[in-house]
């Protein structure tokens, strides 16, 4: 699942485009964001606050398992790795 | 009379091509290189994974256009030049280098300047529950998203990705 402050419309756009069918939730005021602590003030277009890039895996009770807080923005956490992390899930 | 007319003509004419044949490449080739080292990272490399996450493609271009413009000022600076193709190759190879600078910079510098997120939830808290919408404006939860079987089974959990957006 998938969350930006991207408004549904640009994100169903987004996943037209690139043929993604997982959920993709949008944040626009960045609310939800702020709550995981995850918020990148003033980089958005207008200014706006956008989140860091982040990625979360939680178990069925929503509990984390295995955290990604990149340093650079430019590096994500490849497919593998999160292959990887998910075994740990029964 | 006819002979060394013949003979002027003939090297002038030689004097001309080597003249044209001496036209600086190497320094207008160096800035294309360094554009493209810049410019090919955002739109071609990060494309896979291989050469995001270090851009040793955009260094290699970036350490040949360096070469290029080496080479560029070398010939520039030969004494039979004109002063002027001295300043050119100068001013291009300057403009080159900043650009190389910016691509170093935007990647090894900039990119890193993300806020410390240290209240961020740690591997063993509780992912706190959330409702937002989705593309269809539809209302989902987190705990929606934990519990609604998939495939008829119940899931085994959810992988949460927080992005900067605007792509």
């Amino acid at each position: 699942m998938a969350i930006s402050v991207d408004s549904p419309e640009v994100s169903r756009d987004l996943c037209q485009k690139a043929g993604y069918t997982f959920t993709f939730l949008s944040d626009p005021k960045a609310e939800t964001i702020r709550r995981y602590d995850l918020v990148h003030a003033g980089q958005g277009i207008n200014g706006g606050d956008i989140a860091r890039p982040a990625e979360f895996l939680l178990d069925s009770t929503g509990t984390v398992r295995w955290v990604n807080l990149t340093e650079n923005y430019w590096i994500r956490a490849r497919p593998e790795q999160i292959l990887e992390a998910s075994k740990a899930l029964q | 009379m006819a002979n060394s007319v013949t003979r002027l003509c003939g090297s002038l004419w030689l004097d001309n091509r080597m003249n044209i044949r001496k036209s600086n490449w190497p320094i207008w080739a160096g800035f294309l290189l360094s554009v493209i080292a810049l410019v090919s990272y955002p739109f071609v490399f990060v494309n896979w994974p291989a050469t995001r996450d270090f851009p040793w493609a955009n260094l290699l271009l970036g350490g040949i256009a360096v070469l290029l413009l080496l080479w560029g000022l070398k010939r520039a600076f030969s004494p039979d030049r004109r002063r002027l193709s001295k300043i050119v190759a100068a001013l291009v190879a300057t403009l080159s280098v900043l650009v190389i600078g910016l691509f170093l910079f935007s990647f090894f510098v900039a990119a890193r300047w993300l806020p410390a997120s240290r209240g961020a939830p740690q591997v063993g808290q509780k992912a706190p529950d959330f409702t937002l919408a989705d593309t269809n404006n539809k209302q989902v939860s987190l705990s929606n998203l934990l519990s609604e079987p998939i495939s008829g089974k119940a899931p085994r959990g959810v992988l949460m990705i927080f992005y900067r957006g605007y792509w």
